[in-house]
C-alpha cells in the first residue's frame, strides 16, 4: 500500500477491499475534534441519527438502476462529517480495493459527506484494482454541503484494464458554499460517472472538473446534471479529454435551469486532445432552461495539438517530441490546477505526468502548477 | 491561400554583428519572411535559398535553426496555457546548450541568468511563474520575446513587427533592451513597417519590401526619407521606370 499514489499524504484514511473496511491499513483520529470519519459499519453504532436522516435520501434509485442495485447491495462505505465551522488541513481518504483475485467479482460501495456550516476539507475516493479477474464496482457517494461550505471531492479512477466501473456523485450544495467535484478517469476498461449536482442556495459556486485518460479499448463516460434550483448561483464544467488507441471518451453535461433560477452562471467545457486516429469522442452539451434571466454557455472542442504553439516551441528549440508532450501536460494540467489542495494536488501531477510518460517514454520534465488558493 | 506566391525577390546578405531593417507597407510580405527563415509550415518555398554560416538554412527544421543560433521574434507571440515560462524557457536553452555541446544549466544557474537578463527589458519576475505569454499584457508579450532572446543569446535574431501594439514608453524599453543585445557576431534582422521603431534600434541598412521583392536598399537615412514621402514614392517611381 505505501507506493499507492497519496499514500504518503497524511490524514485520516479508510481503506475498503472489494467492498469491505479494512481496518488495519486505515488510519482515522487525525482530525479535529468532532468530526467523524468511520465506515458505515460502525457508524451504525456511533451515529445512526445522521444514517438515518441522510444516508440514500439524496440519489434516487428510481432515477438510475445502478443506484437502485447500490440501494440494495452496498456493504460498506463511508461515512465523513464534519461539522460547522470545523476545518481538516489534510485530505480525507478513501481508498477502494478490487481484489480481483475473484471473475466477476462486484463491490457496492455507499459513502455519505455531511459538511457542516462554513466548514472546510477535501475528500479523496480512490479506486484501484489488482490481478487480471473482471471485476465490477459500483458506488455512490451522496454529499450535502451547508451553507459556506469550502471542499473539494476528488474520484481518482485508476482500476484494471479489466475492471467496469459504475459510479454516481450526487450532491446537494447550500447557500454560498464553493464546491469543486473532481474526477479523474484514467483506468477500467469501461467506466462510468454521474454527477447529480443540485444548487440550492444563492451565492453558491459549484465548479465541475475533470480529466480522462485512456487508450486501448476503454470506453470513460461522464455523465452531469446540474440542477439550478436558485437564483444567483454559479456552475462551471470543464473537461478535458485525451485519447489515445481506439478508446472512446463521452461527455454528456445537462445544465437544468429550474422556474425561478435567475441570474444563473452556467458553463461548460469539454475539450478533448485525440492523439491516434481511432479514438473517438461523443459530447453533448445540454441546456434546459425554464428561467428568462440566466446566462448559460457551453463549447466543445476535439482536435489535435494546436500547430501554432507547437510552432512556437519548436523555434526556439524544443524537439517536435518534447513540445507535442509538454503540450498534452499542459492539457492535462489545466484540471489539475483546479484542485485547491497544494499537496493532492502535486501529487496528482505526479502522478499524469508519470503516466503519460510510460506511455510516451519521452523524457520531460514536470508540469509547472500555478499558486494555490486554499491550504 | 494556395498557390499565392508572396515572396518573388530577396537578396540578402547579414554580415556579422550587423543591424538590417527590412520596411515595407502591409501586404509586402514581411512577416512571411520572417516565417520562411524560422522554419514555420504551411509555406512552399519554390526557389531560392537560405544560407546561414554556411548551411542550407532551409533544410533544417524548426528546432535545428534555432540550435543553430536562429531566433524570431514573434510579431504575436503564441499563448501556451499549462506550460510554466521558466520551465519552457530553462529547457529551451537547455536543449540548445546540449547541441551546442555546452553543459546544461541547473535550476540555480538558469535563476542568475534570468535576473540578470530580466534587467534589461523591466519586465515583472512574477511572470515568469505563469503559462507561456497567459495573461500578459500586449506590451508584456512584446519584452517577454525579446526577455526570451536575452537569454537565448542569438546569433541572428529576426524581429517581426516587434514595435506593433508598443506605447512609446514599451517601445524605448524593448529597443533598450534589444540594443543591449548587439554586439560582434550578433546580427539582427528588424522588421518594421514604421520608422518610429528605427529612431530607436538604428540599423547599419535598410532594404524595402514590396509585393514580395526588395526594391530597395540604403543606409538608415533610407528609413527616414520613407517616414518623410511614404511607400507610394516608391512605387511610383517603380513604375516609372518599368
Amino acid at each position: 500500500m505505501d507506493t499507492r499514489p497519496f499514500a504518503r499524504l497524511p490524514g485520516d484514511r479508510l481503506v475498503f477491499l472489494d467492498g469491505h473496511f479494512v481496518p488495519g491499513l486505515s488510519r482515522v483520529g487525525t482530525g479535529p475534534e468532532g468530526c467523524v470519519v468511520a465506515s458505515l459499519g460502525a457508524a451504525f453504532q456511533t451515529h445512526a441519527g445522521l444514517l438515518e436522516k441522510h444516508l440514500t435520501r439524496y440519489a434516487r434509485g428510481s432515477a438510475n438502476p445502478f443506484t437502485a442495485l447500490n440501494d440494495a447491495y452496498f456493504t460498506d462505505g463511508a461515512l465523513i462529517h464534519v461539522p460547522a465551522g470545523q476545518v481538516i488541513e489534510h485530505p480525507v481518504q478513501l481508498v477502494f480495493v478490487a481484489s480481483g483475485e475473484e471473475e466477476g467479482r462486484a463491490q457496492h460501495v455507499r459513502n455519505l459527506i455531511l459538511a457542516g456550516a462554513g466548514s472546510q476539507f477535501t475528500v479523496v475516493e480512490h479506486y484501484l484494482g489488482r490481478g487480471n479477474a473482471t471485476t465490477v464496482t459500483n458506488a455512490v457517494t451522496e454529499l450535502v454541503a451547508a451553507e459556506q461550505v469550502v471542499m473539494d471531492h476528488l474520484k481518482f479512477q485508476d482500476e484494471t484494464r479489466a475492471a467496469y466501473h459504475f459510479a454516481a456523485v450526487h450532491a446537494e450544495l447550500g447557500r454560498a458554499s464553493q464546491v469543486n467535484l473532481h474526477s479523474f478517469a484514467l483506468g477500467s476498461r469501461l467506466s462510468r460517472h454521474n454527477i447529480h449536482t443540485a444548487l440550492n442556495g444563492e451565492g453558491l459556486e459549484c465548479v465541475l472538473n475533470g480529466l480522462y485518460l485512456t487508450d486501448g479499448d476503454q470506453l470513460a463516460d461522464h455523465y452531469m446534471v446540474v440542477e439550478h434550483a436558485q437564483p444567483h448561483t454559479a456552475s462551471h464544467e470543464y473537461f478535458n479529454g485525451i485519447l489515445e488507441g481506439r478508446s472512446r471518451g463521452v461527455f454528456h453535461g445537462r445544465i437544468l435551469v429550474r422556474p425561478g433560477a435567475q441570474k444563473t452562471d452556467a458553463k461548460q467545457t469539454n475539450k478533448n486532445l485525440l492523439l491516434s486516429d481511432d479514438a473517438t469522442v461523443n459530447t453533448k452539451p445540454q441546456l434546459e432552461i425554464y428561467a428568462d434571466d440566466v446566462k448559460c454557455t457551453h463549447g466543445a472542442t476535439v482536435g489535435q495539438l494546436p500547430p501554432e504553439q507547437i510552432f512556437y516551441l519548436r523555434s526556439r528549440g524544443l524537439p517536435l517530441d518534447t513540445a507535442q508532450r509538454m503540450l498534452i501536460h499542459a492539457f492535462a494540467g489545466e484540471i489539475i490546477d483546479r484542485v485547491r489542495c497544494a499537496p493532492l494536488r502535486e501529487e496528482l501531477d505526479r502522478l499524469l505526468w508519470d503516466r503519460l510518460e510510460q506511455d510516451a517514454q519521452i523524457q520531460v520534465g514536470p508540469h509547472a502548477s500555478s499558486s494555490c488558493r486554499t491550504n | 491561400m494556395a498557390g499565392k506566391a508572396i515572396l518573388k525577390g530577396i537578396s540578402l546578405t547579414i554580415g556579422p554583428g550587423e543591424v538590417h531593417a527590412v520596411m515595407g507597407p502591409n501586404g509586402s510580405g514581411k512577416s512571411t519572411l520572417a516565417a520562411v527563415l524560422a522554419g514555420r509550415e504551411g509555406y512552399d518555398i519554390t526557389a531560392g535559398e537560405v544560407r546561414y554560416l554556411g548551411q542550407d538554412l532551409l533544410d533544417l527544421d524548426p528546432e535545428e535553426r534555432a540550435r543553430a543560433g536562429l531566433f524570431l521574434a514573434f510579431q504575436y507571440p503564441v499563448e501556451i496555457p499549462g506550460v510554466n515560462s521558466t520551465y519552457f524557457l530553462k529547457s529551451a536553452l537547455n536543449e540548445q546548450r546540449k547541441h551546442r555541446g555546452l553543459a546544461e544549466l541547473d535550476a540555480m544557474e538558469f535563476l542568475k541568468l534570468v535576473k540578470e537578463k530580466i534587467k534589461l527589458l523591466d519586465l515583472n519576475e512574477d511572470l515568469l511563474k505563469r503559462a507561456v505569454n497567459v495573461g500578459f499584457s500586449g506590451g508584456e508579450k512584446k519584452r517577454n520575446e525579446i526577455f526570451q532572446m536575452a537569454v537565448l543569446d542569438p546569433t541572428l535574431a529576426v524581429l517581426d513587427e516587434t514595435d506593433s501594439g508598443l506605447d512609446i514608453d514599451a517601445l524605448r524599453v524593448v529597443s533598450e533592451g534589444v540594443n543591449k543585445l548587439r554586439g560582434p557576431g550578433k546580427a539582427q534582422l528588424v522588421i518594421t513597417h514604421y520608422q518610429r521603431l528605427l529612431n530607436h534600434i538604428v540599423p547599419d541598412y535598410v532594404h524595402v519590401l514590396m509585393e514580395g521583392r526588395i526594391v530597395r536598399s540604403g543606409g538608415k537615412e533610407l528609413a527616414l526619407e520613407l517616414e518623410d514621402r511614404g511607400y507610394d514614392w516608391i512605387s511610383r517611381e517603380l513604375q516609372l521606370a518599368a
